[in-house]
This record gives C-alpha cells, structure tokens and sequence, in this order.
C-alpha cells in the first residue's frame, strides 16, 4: 500500500489546481495532481460532445487569467493563445437592440439612438468603473492580511490596503463605499436613463451569483467584466483558442514540463489525517497517496464536509463550512448549430452578429428571473449571455457550422419539487432555446445538437457544491479576510499540511489562476523554499 | 442682528433633543414646527374622536444618556431597560416570543442556540453602542487628529477577542436571512430575529450588506417606552431649558445671505412671508427636503447636490390605525403587550418585497402591530382600543399611482391578513386609517415617506451620513446644521442625532 512519500498532492486538477501544482514543481517539489475526470481543467474544459464540435461547457469567455502568470509560466509555448472577441449585441424586451460596437464612435452613435444622456454618460461610466477595477486588481496576486493579527506581515499587508484606500482621497473613498455596497440597478441609476441600456450594463452584476439586480452588493460583481485583460488590453474579453481546456492543458503541460505528475480519473475519497496532520489522500479505487502537505482545490464544503472526515478537524470548523454561501444559480446551455444564426434587427456587420448576444431585457425581466430562483423554479423569460465561439475559432466547429454558448441566470441547483428530473431539465433548455427563437426566427431549426447543463449537473461533473461557478458567493462576508472563513484566508486550513488552492479562497472565481499561485506562495514560504510566484502587473503606476 | 442663537426646524424628537442641549447650554433657542403639536412621526394625533396613537409606535432603545441629562423621568417618561416583546404570530395559534434574552414557543435546540446568539449579538452591541453616540470624523488626509475615533472603533472590536472579531467582521455584511439560518431551525423564529435588520427599509432577508448593522443598533440596550410619554416629556424639558416652541408655523425656505466668506445661512422665511434671523439654522427635516427643499440649490455645489439627491430614500411601509370596540383577540394568545409580528417565515417576507419592488403592492403583506392603548389608556376611550401596524412592504410609487381603489384594495388585504390571526377582528373596527409611504411624506414632510429620513445601508451610515461633507452635523453652508435621521447613527426614537448634532454645534 505504501509506496514513496511525495512533496505534495493537489486534490483537484482544475486551473487553480494545476497553477500550484506548477509553481510548486518549478520550486523542485515532488508534486502529484488527482482529478476524478479523464481529463484536467475543472471547469475550464473543451470537450467533443458531438462529433466535430468542440464545447467549453462549463466556463466560456477569458479575461480574468494574470497575465503575469500566463507569461511566467510560458502558456503561449504550451499552447494558450487567447483571441479577443469583439461586439455583442444586447435585445430589449421588445425586441430592441443596442449593439456594442467596437468603433468607439459608433458605439457612441448606438446608444444616442436609445439616450443621448446616456451616451454622455457612458465615459463617465467606464472612467468609474475601471477605478474602482484598479483597487481590486491590485489585491489579486496578495495574500489577505489577518486584521485581528499583530505579525508584522499582516500589519503590512493591512496597510498596503489601508494605503490604497486613503490615497483615494475622501470623496473617492465614499464613491467606493457606494460602490462596493450597493445593488447594480442603484448605481446604475446614477448614469442612465435608458431601460435596455441599464440591463446591458448590469449584467455582469448578477453572472454566478445568487443575487438579483435590485440586491445591495450586485453592484460589485459588475467589476468581473472590467477586472480582467486580454493581451494587456483592460476590460477586454478572449476566447480560448481551442475552447477554455486549452488555458488547463496549456497549465498541466507546463506543470508536467516541471516535472509535476498529473493522474485522471483518479478521484479523492478522503483526505488522511494522521496526528492532527494531513498526509495524505485516499482515492476512490483505495489506493493511498502520502505526502508532506495536501493542497485542496476542491470548493470549501466539499473539502471540509465530502472528503474529510469530521474527526479530523478542530471543533467548529465542520460547521463553518456547512454555513459556506455557496449557492448554484446558474445553468448553460451548449448548442451546435448547422449554421450561423440571424437575429432580428442586427446589421449584417462581421464585428457585431458574429460576437456575443446578452438577451437581457430590462432590470426588470433580470429580476424577476431572479425571484423565479427564489421560488425555485427557472424564469420562462431568462437572462441569458451567448458567445459563439466558432466565428473566431474555426477549431471548435467544423467547417460552415458553428457553436454556442449560452450561459442562463438564473437556474436553481433543486427544483421546489424535488430534484432535477431528465424531463425537468429538457423544458429548462427549451425555455432558453424559445427565448433566443423570439430574436431569431428559424433558429431552432438550425440546432445539431444540445447539451443542456443545471446546477445539479455541474455539481455532478464538476464537483462544484450546488454548481456554484465561483466556488462560493462573492459577497463581503466571503471576501479577502473573510474567504473561505475568517482566520483561514492565507491557504493555510485548519488542519496542519492542509492547504487550499480553489476559487473558494481569494480572490475568488473567474479563471485567473490568482487562488492557485498565491496558495503556492504561501506553501513555499512555509517551506522555506525560494518563491516562484511572479508579482502581478500593475497598468496605473 | 440675530433674533435667536439657533432656529430648529421641525419638533420632532430628534429637534426637541437638539433644542433641549442648545438652551441648556444657554442658548437663545427657537423650535418651529409646521404640525399643531410638536413630535413629527412620534406625536400622538387623533384619527378618530376619541382614538389616539402615533405613526412611530414604540420606544425601544431610547439613549439613557440623554434621558438623564434632559431628566425626562422628572417630566414624565418612565423609561424601563427591559426589551419590548416581540411575539411572531404563527399560524394555528403557535406563537414564538423573544425578550431580548431567551425564546419561548420553540424547540429545545433553538431556545439554545438564541441564549447564545442574543449573547454575542449583545457583545457586538455594546462595542459598537458608545459610537452611536459619538460624531463619526471626516475620512479625509491631513485630519489625523480627527482619527482616534477610527482607532478606538478598531480597538473595540479588537477588545472583543479573536474569534469574536472575526465573526463580527463576517457577519457585518451577513443578509438576514444567511444569519439566523446559521443558528435556527424554527422557520417563525428567523422571522421574527430577521424583522429588526429589515424594518423601515427597501430590504428583504436575502438583501446582503445592510441588516446586520441596523439589528445591532437596535440590541443596543437603552430606554422603552411610549412615544407620547417621551415627546410630552421632551417637550417640557426643553420648554423648562427656555426653548420657544412655535407650533403650526410652516419654514418656507431658508434665508441665505452673502457673507464675507461666501454664502451664509442667517434664519428662515415662514409661510407667510416673515423673516426670523438667527445665528445659526439647525433642520431636523430629512437631508432632501433640508438642502434641494428649504436651503435651495441655488446656493449649494452642484456636486453636492447631486449626492444629496441620489440619497436612497423610498418609503416602503404602510401605516394602518385601527379604532376599535374592544380588545383584539388573536388565536392562541394572552397577553397582547409588545409587538406582534405577522410574518410567519422568512419567505413571506420576501415575497412580499418582491411585489413592492415592482410597484405593486403584496397579496399577503407582513407587519408589525401594537395595541398602543394598553400602554396609555388615554388613547382610546373605555373599554375601546386602537391598533396600530407597520404594513410592509407597500411601495412609494405603486405602477399607476395612489387612488382611493388602490388604497382600499390594499387595506382589504390587509384586514385579511390580520383576520387570519385575530378572526373577530372585521367587526370591532369602529373606524379605520391607512397612511401610505406618500401620505406619510404629504402630512409630515418626509422625503419619501422614509422614517428613517434616508435608507439604512453602510453607504449611508456613520460618516457617509447622510453624504460625507454633511455627516459632522455641518454642513457645506454655514450657519446650516443638520440633527434628523438623516445623520449619524440615523432613525428610530433615540435622540442620538440630536444630540450629536447639539454637541458639535456647542463645540
């Protein structure tokens, strides 16, 4: 049964994972990863469900990935090239549009159609929210401090992010505390005017979480759309060539090249304990793993209430994890489709009917999605943010036929009338398919093939509890100082050698591979091993 | 030359503390007030011969600090330190009550559990309570003199151990509903605790940032008592500390002048044209009316404003006073003192914010009721009684507006609804008045019908309330103070703002 004793096992290949796992092999650790699925990436995969179509079938879209850690880790070498996407076109309730132009001009031009005020508007709109993005991109490559500890690294870490907020200045800092505290639909109220204007724009408010528009707190999730950058270019969004596996693929090769080995199809039963010390793991065909240290990319509860077991941890912290927010709200739809789909109204522009579709509505439409959830059911008029990849990639289609992604807010991860059922899941599909046939008439009849995902299936696949895409909500109670639990925020668990390395610590979701490498850091500190762990680049200074 | 010291507009019991402090000081004080009788939402008013009550109807937790200094025992408001009773109603007679300390009507498990979260929700209480009482300094470089009060908030909660930081640092943000999930079972229980973050505001149980702060203002121990007693007493206090109380005297704008320095607030020009001139303005009305109503854009920065104008102030809460032939009697239960809640889960609640949210007014709305003349038998003739309730959520702006079906399809329902747990209820109603969040700003100038003058949420609390550059009691105008809800630490009957304000303008 015995057999070497490694440096570290990570528990869970998916991209944060797989990023420890490399800067933990590049430091020279013998490092063993374990994924339950034949294949690596969590959620960042591509897989042919239908022959000839490639799907990302979980998460869809890049921006988030640290550029430092894609070049440290040399990804382009091991295969990442990211292509950004231009233009979406967001449909009103009554079927307007509002296009999303990549001209700046004509951007401009699109929305003095719907509001010359909020065309104004706009500038002083992006101006605010990158701001605002500034202040967070800069804790993502950081460890959280402990604000209760008197150690001198937290001390510092505490007055970087004291420094950061008093350097804004007193009205700045009021306008973040707005910001960071307040619903989507509020602040939104501050720069428009227009109806589908304001939808289009709170979106991102409400992607992954179990909030709703009019929620205080929405607001701040508006900042994953602009957090992130392609190629250096803030606010912009890619696509993974090949489909988001390759951005995990790109990562366990550089892994393996760093001599990390990396075992599918090999999922964890239990994480061993011994002494009041992880050592190791079981996995479910019985074989055991030993190492120095157990790094978790798996999300909180599970890590604490699946694959431990209660004995082993101190008092207290079985039931902080069961009070983890971590809620599934959100379902995907694949579609392989023969051809490209027309929508009503849009110009036959390549820029802007071969990008993304927000079918939003109104702020209205969102929310009352939204109390579908509350109520446990799905909205038969759905928020829904389509890509379809194929018109930038012609590797995940074949030839003439294309695929789309179609993410649904909201989906309730159990129906108020029990489980899933197959049928239950077929007619939530179907009420996404007859929401985008409402804004392209034939649509349907161009569908090959449809792969239709709730909460309970990536909760299934994936292993997410309750198919939480961010591993956990991100609200304040679950942030910095706060994720997973207060006290264990630097990726050290409760259990000695037991670290966690998942979107359940920070910075949180959104495939940036920060939760990852800064868990490396803090491994190879207490180690006493060299850093490998690039610093993250900073646009403004 | 100055007529006064300090005009005081509004009497309400924030302007009464205010006025009472000034003139203790020794201040020439002037209190002005539109209504007939002093007391703005807290002033008992007849709605029916004979039938009395106030829109404010408890006192719960009534600053002991200013009942001393003000000696509002001597003038006739006998606070108790206990804790109002709060009793959810449940269905089939099942009720829940909660004094503060310990449960009844529930499991063993959760009359456990509450023992324990009372117990840290009144640590966490009492770090925070001496800061309501403090005036929360400007976040601004340079003013590190002004810091220590930041220090000591932060050596508070240092004081309060580790474990019990952290928490508090988790749960601050904690929506209502995610809180008591955490410690209870019993679905009527987690209304009931939820009830205290949402009252008064535009905010359901799983609306997150803004619950928890307000729950804890309102652990923190102090006074209860009735709002007639406190207003009558307030009113005598100030009236011996030599206020002049002018009653049904309406503020039309304030008088603003050039000074030397730039624009100066100098008095006020009532309703019918006269100018009273004194050294300084203090306005117990909401922010909104103060600034864009009374002091007038024209003499403030655009910037400022605008911040005043987005302050976030819909009232969504009904008010409903019933005149009745005799006690009410609900399914299962004795004693009617304290308040009684209708919202048996915490998805009623919800839902019926849902609606509101949309303009439209819930199927089953959820509320809070007081039989106010149990405590003061001067409210209602003998034997009579009037009943009083918070109706939640009714929208300010309802899809079509206020009109006499609206209104009285939205009083069937609730008279439903209270049917449903006082059956006999329809036929003792002697006479019946439903005041809307709109009628609510109509007949007491209040923005938005708010009793809390300006939302409750962390980006309108402590310094940032109501927007930074007003939040020290001053304002950008001189000669102009604020000390209503609308400042630190905000509404309900405590005479923290008054006081505060009071103390600045001292100082």
């Amino acid at each position: 049964m015995t057999g070497k004793t490694h440096d570290a096992i990570i528990v869970g290949g998916g991209h944060n994972g797989l990023t420890t796992a490399a800067y933990l092999a590049k430091a020279g650790l013998d490092v063993v990863v374990v994924e339950k699925n034949p294949h690596v990436g969590g959620a960042a995969v591509s897989l042919e469900l239908h022959e000839g179509w490639v799907y990302s079938n979980c998460s869809y879209v890049c921006s988030m990935m640290r550029q430092s850690i894609h070049r440290d880790l040399d990804l382009t070498r091991h295969g990442l090239i990211l292509v950004p996407y231009l233009g979406t076109v967001n449909f009103g309730d009554d079927g307007q549009t509002l296009i999303d132009y990549p001209s700046e001009e004509a951007a401009h031009l699109e929305l003095k159609r719907h509001s010359p005020h909020d065309a104004d508007s706009m500038h002083r709109f992006q101006a605010d929210l990158a701001r605002y993005a500034q202040f967070i991109r800069k804790t993502l490559l950081r460890t959280p401090p402990d604000p209760t500890s008197m150690r001198p690294r937290d001390i510092r870490e505490l007055l970087f992010l004291g420094k950061q907020m008093w350097s804004l200045g007193e009205r700045e800092m009021y306008e973040y505390v707005r910001f960071f505290t307040i619903s989507a639909a509020d602040f939104l109220e501050d720069y428009f005017e227009n109806d589908l204007i304001k939808a289009a724009m709170a979106s991102p408010g409400i992607i992954g979480t179990a909030l709703g528009v009019y929620s205080p707190g929405s607001a701040y999730i508006l900042l994953h759309h602009v957090m992130g950058d392609v190629d250096g270019n803030i606010g912009a969004w890619g696509l993974a060539r090949g489909g988001m596996g390759a951005i995990s693929e790109a990562l366990a090769s550089a892994a393996r090249e760093h001599g990390a080995e990396i075992r599918t199809t090999s999922g964890v039963q239990q994480i061993l304990v011994k002494d009041g010390e992880a050592c190791g793991v079981v996995l479910e065909n019985g074989d055991e793993l030993n190492a120095g240290i157990v790094v978790s990319n798996l999300d909180a509860k599970r890590t604490f209430t699946r694959v431990m077991d209660r004995n082993d941890l101190p008092p207290g912290i079985y039931e902080k994890a069961k009070n983890f927010k971590i809620r599934g709200s959100s379902g995907k739809v694949n579609i392989a489709l023969d051809g490209m789909p027309q929508f009503t109204g849009v110009p036959d522009n390549r820029y802007v009917n071969r990008g993304g579709q927000g079918f939003t509505g109104s702020l209205k439409t969102m929310e009352r999605a939204y109390d579908a959830w509350k109520h446990g059911r799905w909205s038969p008029d759905p928020f829904v943010e389509s890509v379809i990849p194929s018109a930038w990639d012609p590797t995940v289609a074949p030839p003439g036929k294309h695929w789309m992604s179609n993410f649904v807010q909201y989906c309730p991860p159990t129906l108020a009338e029990g489980p899933w059922t197959p049928e239950e899941r077929d007619a939530f599909g179907q009420a996404v398919v007859d929401k985008i046939e409402r804004y392209s008439p034939g649509f349907k009849d161009l569908i090959v093939h449809m792969e239709v995902r709730t909460p309970h299936d990536l909760e299934q696949e994936v292993g997410l509890t309750e198919g939480n895409i961010f591993q956990g909500e991100l609200t304040i109670d679950q942030l910095l100082f706060n994720r997973p639990f207060p006290g264990y925020a630097q990726y050290r668990m409760p259990v000695k050698n037991l670290y966690m390395c998942g979107s359940s610590t920070h910075p949180g979701g959104g495939v940036s591979s920060a939760c990852g490498a800064n868990a490396a850091r803090e491994i190879l500190m207490d180690l006493k091993k060299p850093n490998t762990v690039p610093e993250d680049d900073f646009y403004d200074e | 030359m100055s007529d006064y010291d300090s005009i005081i507009i509004g009497a309400g019991h924030n302007g009464l503390v205010c006025a009472a402090y000034l003139a203790r000081a020794g201040q020439k004080v002037l209190l002005l007030e539109s209504a007939e009788a002093p007391g703005g939402l807290a002033a008992n008013r007849e709605f029916h011969p004979g039938f009395k009550t106030s829109v404010a109807h408890v006192v719960n937790h009534f600053s002991d600090r200013i009942a001393s200094d003000l000696k509002l025992a001597r003038y006739g408001f006998e606070g108790s330190s206990n804790v109002t009773l709060v009793t959810g109603l449940g269905r089939e007679g099942r009720h829940v009550t909660v004094d503060g300390h310990s449960v009844t009507g529930v499991e063993q498990g959760d009359a456990e559990a509450y023992r324990r979260f009372a117990a840290q929700m009144r640590r966490f209480a009492d770090a925070l309570k001496p800061f309501w009482l403090k005036t929360i300094p400007r976040a601004a470089p340079g003013k590190w003199s002004d810091m220590s009060t930041f220090a000591r908030i932060g050596l508070k909660l240092r004081l309060l151990g580790k474990d019990d930081m952290r928490e508090f640092m988790r749960v601050a943000a904690l929506p209502a509903r995610d809180l008591v999930d955490e410690n209870f079972d019993s679905e009527l229980l987690k209304a009931v605790l939820c009830w205290d973050g949402l009252i008064g505001s535009k905010m359901a149980p799983r609306s997150p940032n803004n619950a928890v702060l307000p729950m804890l203002y309102r652990t923190a121990q102090g006074q209860s008592g009735t709002p007639g007693s406190l207003i009558e007493a307030l009113q005598a206090s100030a009236r011996a500390a030599g206020v002049e109380i002018r009653t049904g005297t309406t503020v039309d704008r304030i008088l603003v002048n050039p000074g030397q320095d730039g624009l100066v607030a100098e008095g006020v020009i009532l309703a019918g044209g006269e100018h009273i001139h004194a050294s300084r303005v203090v306005s117990s009305a909401d922010p909104k009316t103060t600034f864009i109503g009374l002091a007038g854009i024209d003499n403030l920065e655009i910037q400022f404003t605008n911040r005043i104008r987005r302050l976030r102030c819909d009232g969504f809460v009904a008010k409903l006073h019933l005149a009745l032939n005799g006690l009410p009697e609900f399914t299962g239960l004795d004693r009617l003192n304290g308040r009684l809640l209708i919202a048996p889960t915490m998805n009623d609640i919800e839902f019926a914010f849902d609606h509101a949210k949309y303009g439209e007014y819930p199927p089953e709305p959820v509320m809070e009721i007081v039989i106010p003349s149990l405590q003061d038998a001067s409210l209602a003739p003998q034997e009579k009684h009037v009943l009083s309730a918070h109706v939640m959520y009714v929208p300010y702006r309802p899809k079509g507006g206020w009109n006499k079906q609206a209104k009285a399809a939205l009083y069937e329902r609730i008279i439903e609804r209270l049917s449903g747990y006082a059956p006999g209820i329809r036929d003792q109603i002697i006479h019946a008045e439903l005041l809307t969040p709109a009628e609510l700003e109509r007949d007491y100038r209040v923005s938005g019908g708010h009793w809390h003058h300006a939302e409750f949420a962390l980006d309108q609390m402590l310094m940032m309330r109501p927007t930074y550059e007003a939040a020290q009691y001053s304002t950008p105008l001189p000669g102009l103070y604020l000390c209503g809800a609308g400042c630190h630490p905000g509404g309900d009957l405590t005479g923290a703002p008054g006081h505060n304000a009071a103390r600045e303008i001292l100082r």
